[in-house]
């Protein structure tokens, strides 16, 4: 392994990956976990740049450092925030469960960690974008097209779940 | 070419989906459990992404995969978030072990 630009790049991303998501798990206010998660979504972004794929990384921004952030902010303000995240859980709890995760990650890396397929040229990064409109509207245009159902299910079914029932407040 | 092994990437993922796995297994508050489960995803995304490049044929449907993967997640926060506005409406609480009126 050489010690190029591109290694410095993905370590550099990595690292920062990897320290906002510890973050997450250690600090005591729930806006700042989420404030740390975003730098973990937008250096994900960067990694998706370094494997040629430009368009997800402009995806992986606009909607998970975008939407998904502000919608979690919204709901955390909406609801009750004050009492921080307590740790009322016995510390046996937390110490096997790190444990079994510690161990699924071992079992895990045992088969990745020498997984070298030899390495054909690709062609993702000329034109990524025409590549993948192509490919959507050509080979995958029937998964494409229900994905539009799905968003309007989903759409549709949050207004209703989140909708103040006037009966129901009448009722009470 | 790229000089950065596939497992690096592969360990990357690996990484973040266990920080996901733990949080959503130990935080109480219901926010932070649906964007841990989030981060897991996430994880499963860079898999996708890393082996449409780096696979035994490198092809552009590794990266398609991502992008269905992210449009299903995001539908399925706002889902989550709108039952977890009603749940807070009626019980007023978001801690998710007093979530248990299917328990008994």
């Amino acid at each position: 392994m050489t010690f190029s630009g591109e290694f410095f790049a993905f370590m550099s991303l990595a690292l920062v990956a990897v320290i906002g998501g510890v973050l997450l798990l250690n600090l005591t206010k729930v806006m700042h976990m989420i404030i740390a998660l975003v730098f973990t979504f937008i250096s994900i972004a960067g990694i998706y740049v370094l494997l040629s794929a430009e368009f997800v990384a402009v995806v992986q921004i606009l909607i998970y450092a975008g939407a998904i952030t502000i919608l979690m902010l919204f709901a955390i303000m909406l609801t009750k925030h004050d009492d921080a995240s307590e740790a009322q859980g016995t510390i046996w709890r937390k110490l096997l469960l790190l444990l079994g995760v510690i161990g699924f990650a071992f079992a895990v890396y045992i088969g990745i960690y020498n997984f070298n397929v030899e390495q054909l040229p690709s062609h993702l990064h000329e034109n990524n974008v025409l590549q993948i409109g192509k490919a959507l509207y050509t080979k995958h245009v029937i998964p494409f097209e229900l994905t539009s159902v799905l968003l309007l299910v989903a759409l549709v079914g949050a207004i209703i779940l989140a909708k103040n029932d006037e009966k129901e407040a009448h009722k009470e | 070419m790229s000089t950065i092994p596939a497992s690096a990437f592969l360990s990357l993922a690996l990484i973040l989906f266990c920080i996901g796995l733990y949080g959503a297994l130990t935080k109480r508050n219901t926010v932070i459990v649906l964007i841990s489960i989030e981060l897991m995803l996430n994880a499963v995304n860079i898999n996708l992404v890393t082996f449409s490049k780096y696979g035994i044929k490198p092809s552009i449907t590794g990266q398609i995969f991502a992008l269905f993967a992210i449009t299903v997640a995001a539908a399925e926060a706002a889902v989550g978030l709108a039952i977890l506005i009603a749940l807070y409406r009626n019980r007023r609480t978001i801690n998710i072990d007093e979530m248990d009126s299917m328990k008994n």
